[in-house]
């Protein structure tokens, strides 16, 4: 479903020109639950930007169901993110003040595919499949715990099917026992219901919660090796 | 994005902050309130002005002495101050030129008047019988000033109703009163009824007296003022004029044109030069009362500034959930339009209230008009597109990665 191939992404920052990613080339089939992991500055984090179509690399290629992404203009890339990519935030990025349901809702509204009669059944279905309880729906989103908050941000990843999950550190402002429970969410929907999740983390042990772990160090690949050792929660 | 998303999410957010909103509001309200109230005193008055000269009959010539210029264009010393017409001019014309209804010509000083305990400073109109028509004029009591009364140079006087009140407040009627004019005792015979209309042009404070009567012991000459002459119809009004100047040019023995001793105005000149004043006076105010509507949109500008500088996550996050550029600016013009369109929903109430208590307590005419009602909404949204324009498209241009890393 992902190839990329060679990609570079450089910086320029005043003088010197900032080589975020050198080199970094692999693939990603439907239906797998990769982590890639590495220190903060290892250009984890410019990667899914690139993944996510919110960046274009300097140089390399990268194709997403078979589609170019870097000849892709602004706009078609903006409809690549609202249909096919689903994304979710460390710090949840929720509306604040504005119900659970609506939050979800969201991104539909940018997805002129989906019929407006069809967001309240798709924004249920989502929030169900992300594992919050319906008691929950209409509060607003600053009412929730941290935990209920990422729910949320996942039902609102979901919301719009989209063939690829990315996750940037989605358990980073959480406890250990909800960050738990965020990533049995992620294992569920992976196993269950079939979706591509990219998880990016700094910590292995959130990194083994995933079927593939990929290891970055200084924009380039150091390692990429199936997890048979999964963690189970 | 559906126009009804567009809505839901702009309504949103400008609950959001209902302080900053409705503030941001009040500075269109002020704004939008103060053009229409303002506009609506010039269109008043502009307004009076017309009905006015309507008054004073539309079919209307009138001759004065004083070098001929174009109305309005120019300072004329002297102009009305002249004696150079006279009685006999008016009847030549009356004689002379075929089409017209009457010539009424009439002479004007101003006296002082008094009666027993009080007195006033008034214009005084000699005039003759003719007068009445040519001018419109209704009495509410007595009669007007007959021919036997000019021939006989009679001393009696009719009074303008603002004229009767000053003089005789506690009376009902004048009819049969004395009043000096210029120490000279005169009998009124009648009342006029009001024309309406205040400062510019009313008809309502002044006294008529006899033609002769005036002549003889008011001006002490035998010129007089003003010839007036209605003519039959006002398709004939230019050839009359045209008629009436080469008669007096002829009888004052002037060959060149541009040594005339006398101008003819037209009732259509005299209004479109004053209403032209007026109009500049209207757009004066609206102008002054424009500048508040500009510090208004200056406002919205800020605001929404500020509003995008703090919502720069949410601007990321709606990009990374697939909004393009043109639904993140649309979203912000439309909060700006939106600021904008009830600013100047709420202005036109205001300057309404405005325009009502100027009315009431400022005893001025005021009219707020369909055009100043039109031009509420029109510039309102203008600015909102104007000064919403700038921060919508800071906000579209964003970076999303930037703008979700965005403390």
């Amino acid at each position: 479903m992902i190839t990329c191939r060679h990609l570079i992404k450089i910086y320029k920052t005043g003088e010197a020109d900032l080589k975020v990613l050198k080199d970094v080339s692999f693939s990603l089939g439907r239906g797998e639950f990769v982590a890639i992991m590495g220190p903060s500055g290892s250009g984890k984090s410019t990667l899914m930007h690139i993944l996510g179509a919110l960046d274009r690399p300097t140089e390399g290629q990268y194709e997403f169901n078979g589609q170019d992404m870097f000849k892709l203009s602004d706009n078609q890339l903006a409809e690549i993110r609202s249909q096919k990519i689903g994304f979710v935030f460390q710090s949840f990025n929720l509306l604040s003040r504005t119900s659970v349901l609506r939050n979800v809702m969201l991104p539909l509204i940018y997805n002129p595919l989906v019929p407006k009669a069809e967001r309240q059944l798709k924004a249920q279905a989502a929030l169900t499949a992300a594992g919050l309880s319906a008691d929950r729906w209409q509060h607003l989103s600053n009412q929730l715990s941290g935990g209920q908050m990422q729910r949320v941000a996942i039902a609102r990843a979901l919301v719009n099917s989209p063939d690829l999950i990315l996750a940037d550190e989605p358990t980073g402002n959480l406890d250990s026992q909800t960050g738990e429970i965020v990533l049995n969410t992620f294992q569920r929907l992976n196993r269950r219901q079939g979706h591509t999740i990219v998880l990016i983390t700094h910590e292995r042990y959130v990194a083994e919660h995933a079927d593939r772990i990929i290891k970055i160090q200084d924009g380039q690949i150091i390692s990429d090796e199936k997890n048979f050792n999964r963690r189970i929660v | 994005m559906l126009f009804t998303d567009l809505l839901k999410e702009t309504v949103a957010s400008l609950t959001a902050n209902k302080v900053r909103s409705s503030l941001t509001i009040l500075g269109i309200v002020i704004g939008i309130g103060s053009v229409i109230g303002m506009i609506s005193v010039g269109r008043g008055a502009q307004q009076d002005i017309e009905s006015n000269f309507q008054a004073l009959g539309s079919n209307l010539l009138m001759v004065m002495p004083g070098a001929q210029r174009a109305v309005g264009t120019q300072v004329r010393s002297g102009f009305g101050s002249a004696s150079t017409l006279v009685l006999a001019d008016a009847e030549a014309i009356a004689g002379a030129v075929p089409n017209i209804k009457n010539v009424a010509p009439d002479v004007s000083t101003r006296k002082q008047v008094t009666v027993k305990g009080n007195n006033t400073n008034t214009s005084i109109y000699g005039v003759g019988p003719e007068y009445q028509a040519v001018q419109s004029l209704a009495l509410t009591e007595g009669s007007f000033i007959s021919s036997q009364q000019v021939k006989s140079r009679s001393k009696v006087a009719i009074l303008g109703p603002e004229t009767k009140t000053t003089l005789f407040p506690e009376l009902p009627a004048a009819v049969g009163q004395k009043v000096r004019i210029d120490k000279i005792e005169f009998t009124v015979i009648g009342v006029t009824v009001a024309k309406g209309g205040s400062g510019f042009g009313s008809s309502d404070d002044l006294i008529y007296v006899p033609l002769s009567t005036a002549q003889q012991y008011l001006t002490g000459s035998d010129a007089v003022s003003t010839i007036n002459v209605e003519v039959q119809s006002a398709e004939l009004m230019s050839m009359v004029q045209q008629q009436i100047n080469d008669l007096l040019m002829v009888r004052h023995n002037i060959k060149d044109v541009s040594a005339v001793d006398f101008t003819i105005l037209n009732q259509a000149d005299i209004l479109s030069a004053v209403s032209s004043a007026a109009g500049i006076f209207t757009l004066l105010l609206g102008a002054i009362a424009g500048i508040s509507l500009l510090v208004g949109g200056i406002g919205i500008m800020n605001m929404m500034l500020t509003t995008v500088t703090e919502r720069t996550r949410e601007i990321g996050l709606r990009k990374s959930l697939g909004a393009k550029n043109k639904d993140i600016s649309r979203q912000f013009l439309t909060e700006a339009v939106m600021l904008t369109f009830l600013g100047g929903l709420f202005g036109l109430l205001l300057g309404w209230l405005i325009a009502s208590l100027i009315n009431k307590f400022g005893g001025m005419t005021t009219a707020v008009t369909l055009s100043s009602v039109v031009l509420a909404f029109g510039v309102s949204g203008a600015i909102g597109i104007i000064f919403g324009y700038y921060p919508a498209q800071r906000a579209a241009r964003l970076n999303p990665i930037e703008a979700l890393r965005y403390e």
